[in-house]
């Protein structure tokens, strides 16, 4: 009896050969995977770092305490600078002379008597009393105590003098300056001064845009998907008019503002820079990826919910408010939520229809002249002034906070929601 | 169910409102609208604020849509939908002014407001250099003359211009076409510096022709349009020492510890030098004013009496500390006056 020793294919050198070369090939296209993934990360790290690390000191402001009168008669004469600067000249007893006066001046914010003036708005009682308040600095002071500005090198190429660094110096060391949180930055419109500038007016702009884009996207956006997806017949105009919607997402968002300007402002008249105009601009812009995403989600719900509604006796319509889209709600916010995450991020249609202005008063209606959060970031980019840089990193990450709640609201409510066959 | 309700309650509300506020908007508005230059754009929204806080207006929108689109805004014709002011960092032209005759805007009132200076900036890690407008000419030009001919722009380096110039490859950041301060760098550093470059007129005898070969800037590579975001262009020389930006003056101001400005034809950069011309690359600014909305867009005379009072435009006014360049006392005076009278310009 012999045995053949001829060895089976799966065992001969030329199949390990190929069994080795199909697991490497596997090895790196895994890591291949995992190099995409690692490079994506470290660009979104370093974006990330690059925003905080310029944007984190603007949540901080230089204050400055003053000793003040509030002195009668300069209170009636809405003298609020008069009674600043004589609090301020009694810090510095040393310092009489013009130039040294006017130096002291600068180092408050211009925007400091209105600081005044507001307080004595809301409690009159304090009017020939002497108080301590904190006022804000000027952003050149700011920027030098977060150390920005250099304090050596030849004097006239600093931002600040020897005297005003030895003023800022004596006031740090007396506790009379110090940095606290920057609540203007969250509770005023824009100003040119940046220690006055605050992103509650764009942030206010950025919400009554939205709320006119949501109430008239979302609504019209999911009638006509339901009606596409679930009654319409399926012929030739249906599907010209299917082939122009998913054109229509593809259109770039200048083309909308455009159209805006032609016809909200042009042929309406509706007022320039005002939300409610960059409402409908919007609202026209999301309205094809609702509709989109919307007929996606009804698509996804299986047929077999739609036949046993419709055996048990349910109308078309029934079948399609009882059932079908609840069923595909969760995918229709998702699509929603992140057409109207686009919408916040948008700016280019604005331009056209005068919403890249600057506005300092803080909207308080659809019509007022409003600006929105990229718009700000823009125009704050933009500015010469030093202190902006850091406060626009600032307003990016307010902006990638809502962004972040918006997508993270999407994600939560698919997993919420959800139901799979 | 009664979610839904909702929904369309609220998209009927709003359909609604935006009916009626439209309609009552189109017929009055009681804040003042700018539009125009994004030079003059710092300056304006300074005044704004200023007059703003004085509390008796609300503070006026204005919108930086650059100098020829704010013109085309502001003569489209009389009435709230149209802007009251526009702001130019040129002079208005005379098609311009026609353009706003036919559409109503008969009557409007120049204010000059002051100049803004361009600078050629550079890093303060670089060395001194002294420039002049024909060498940046030779520098940025796309066909410039050698040997009685046309060609390519052969320079690549500084020195290939001029020895004394550093050896350095030459790389100019500067405003794209769209940009006001473009059209001012071509009209002021190119066009001067190509009409001091004698050569051209050899070989281009035409004078149309030849301003086309003189305002046309390279594009193969020696002049990087940088976009309008001039703090990126500072962080750009910021890294690289041996590049030059294009930029206004207020930016150099702000910028004067990371950056120096080049001399210009042997001239600084320098207040002084500029409100008097000696420093050739500036410019002035205007201010232009609907008379026709004086007194019934609530606020105007009054902007416009603070726009040019002489803490605003003075010699220490708070434009100055914007970058702003003032003009001479004389002149200051005499806008006053026609700001006070609306005297209409007459071109």
């Amino acid at each position: 009896m012999s045995v053949t020793t001829a060895k089976s294919h799966y065992q001969s050198e030329a199949f390990a050969r190929r069994l080795r070369a199909r697991y490497a090939a596997e090895r790196n296209f895994k890591i291949a995977g995992i190099a995409a993934i690692a490079i994506a990360s470290l660009m979104l790290v370093v974006l990330l770092t690059s925003i905080v690390s310029k944007g984190y000191t603007a949540f901080w402001q230089a204050q400055v305490r003053v000793e003040v009168t509030f002195d009668k008669a300069q209170v009636e004469e809405r003298n609020y600078a008069a009674i600043l600067r004589q609090g301020l000249y009694a810090q510095f007893p040393q310092i009489t002379e013009r130039s040294g006066r006017r130096m002291l001046n600068e180092l408050l914010s211009s925007g400091a008597p209105y600081e005044l003036e507001a307080l004595v708005a809301r409690d009159p009682s304090i009017v020939g009393t002497t108080r301590t308040v904190w006022v804000r600095a000027d952003d050149e002071v700011d920027q030098f105590v977060k150390g920005y500005f250099p304090r050596t090198g030849p004097e006239a190429e600093r931002r600040l003098n020897d005297a005003k660094i030895a003023a800022v110096d004596a006031m740090t060391a007396s506790g009379a300056l110090v940095q606290s949180f920057n609540t203007t930055l969250f509770s005023a419109g824009d100003s040119r001064e940046a220690e006055q500038a605050g992103i509650w007016g764009a942030v206010v702009g950025s919400l009554l845009t939205l709320l006119i884009t949501m109430a008239l996207s979302v609504p019209i956006g999911i009638a006509a998907a339901v009606y596409l997806e679930e009654f319409a017949p399926k012929n030739k105009w249906t599907d010209l008019i299917e082939v122009n919607i998913n054109n229509l997402a593809a259109v770039p968002s200048i083309i909308f503002g455009l159209l805006g300007l032609a016809v909200f402002l042009g042929f309406f008249g509706l007022p320039r820079s005002a939300p409610v105009v960059g409402g409908l601009v919007m609202a026209l812009m999301t309205l094809p990826v609702i509709i989109i995403s919307a007929r996606v989600a009804l698509k996804s719900v299986p047929p077999s919910i739609r036949e046993a509604a419709l055996g048990i006796g349910a109308s078309p319509l029934q079948t399609v408010t009882h059932h079908v889209l609840p069923l595909a709600m969760p995918g229709i916010l998702t699509g929603t939520i992140i057409g109207m995450a686009r919408a916040l991020g948008e700016t280019a249609p604005l331009l056209m229809i005068g919403m890249v202005a600057f506005i300092v008063d803080v909207p308080h209606g659809l019509t007022d002249s409003a600006t929105v959060l990229p718009v700000q970031i823009y125009m704050w980019a933009d500015s010469p002034e030093r202190a902006f840089t850091e406060r626009t990193s600032a307003a990016i990450m307010i902006l990638l906070g809502f962004l972040i709640l918006m997508n993270g609201l999407a994600v939560f409510l698919r997993k919420k929601f959800e139901r799979r066959w | 169910m009664i979610s839904r309700k909702h929904v369309f309650t609220a998209a009927a509300a709003v359909a609604l409102s935006v009916a009626v506020t439209g309609g009552a908007n189109a017929q009055s508005r009681d804040q003042i609208r700018a539009v125009g230059s994004s030079t003059v754009f710092p300056f304006t929204t300074a005044v704004a604020e200023a007059f703003g806080k004085g509390g008796k207006f609300k503070t006026p929108v204005v919108e930086s849509t650059g100098t020829g689109g704010g013109l085309k805004l502001f003569c489209a014709g009389v009435g709230p939908s149209h802007p009251d002011i526009a702001n130019a960092s040129r002079r208005i032209k005379k098609s311009e002014v026609e353009q706003c005759a036919a559409n109503g805007v008969t009557q409007i009132t120049e204010l000059k407001i002051g100049f803004d200076g361009i600078a050629l900036a550079y890093s303060k890690k670089a060395p001194e250099v002294a420039l002049t407008t024909a060498i940046l000419w030779k520098a940025l030009a796309k066909e410039v003359p050698v040997d009685g001919k046309l060609v390519a722009n052969p320079y690549k380096k500084w020195s290939d211009i001029d020895p004394k110039l550093p050896n350095a490859e030459i790389e100019v950041l500067g405003p794209p076409p769209t940009s006001g301060t473009r059209d001012t760098f071509n009209e002021l550093a190119m066009l001067e510096g190509c009409k001091k470059t004698p050569e051209v007129k050899a070989v281009v005898a035409d004078e149309k022709a030849r301003e086309k070969v003189c305002m046309t800037i390279r594009e193969d590579g020696g002049y990087v349009e940088a976009g309008e975001n001039d703090n990126l262009i500072v962080q750009k020389l910021n890294a690289n020492p041996a590049a030059f930006g294009v930029f206004g003056y207020s930016y150099i101001e702000q910028n004067r510890d990371k950056l120096q400005s080049a001399k210009m034809d042997g001239v600084d950069l320098t207040a002084p030098n500029v409100a008097s011309g000696k420093y050739e690359l500036s410019r002035p600014l205007y201010v232009y004013v609907k008379n026709a909305h004086a007194g019934v867009i609530p606020g105007i005379r009054e902007f416009i009496a603070e726009f040019t009072s002489e803490r605003a435009v003075g010699d220490e006014g708070y434009l100055a500390d914007k970058g702003l360049i003032p003009e001479p006392k004389d002149a200051r005076d005499a806008a006053r006056t026609s700001a006070v009278n609306l005297t209409p310009l007459q071109l």
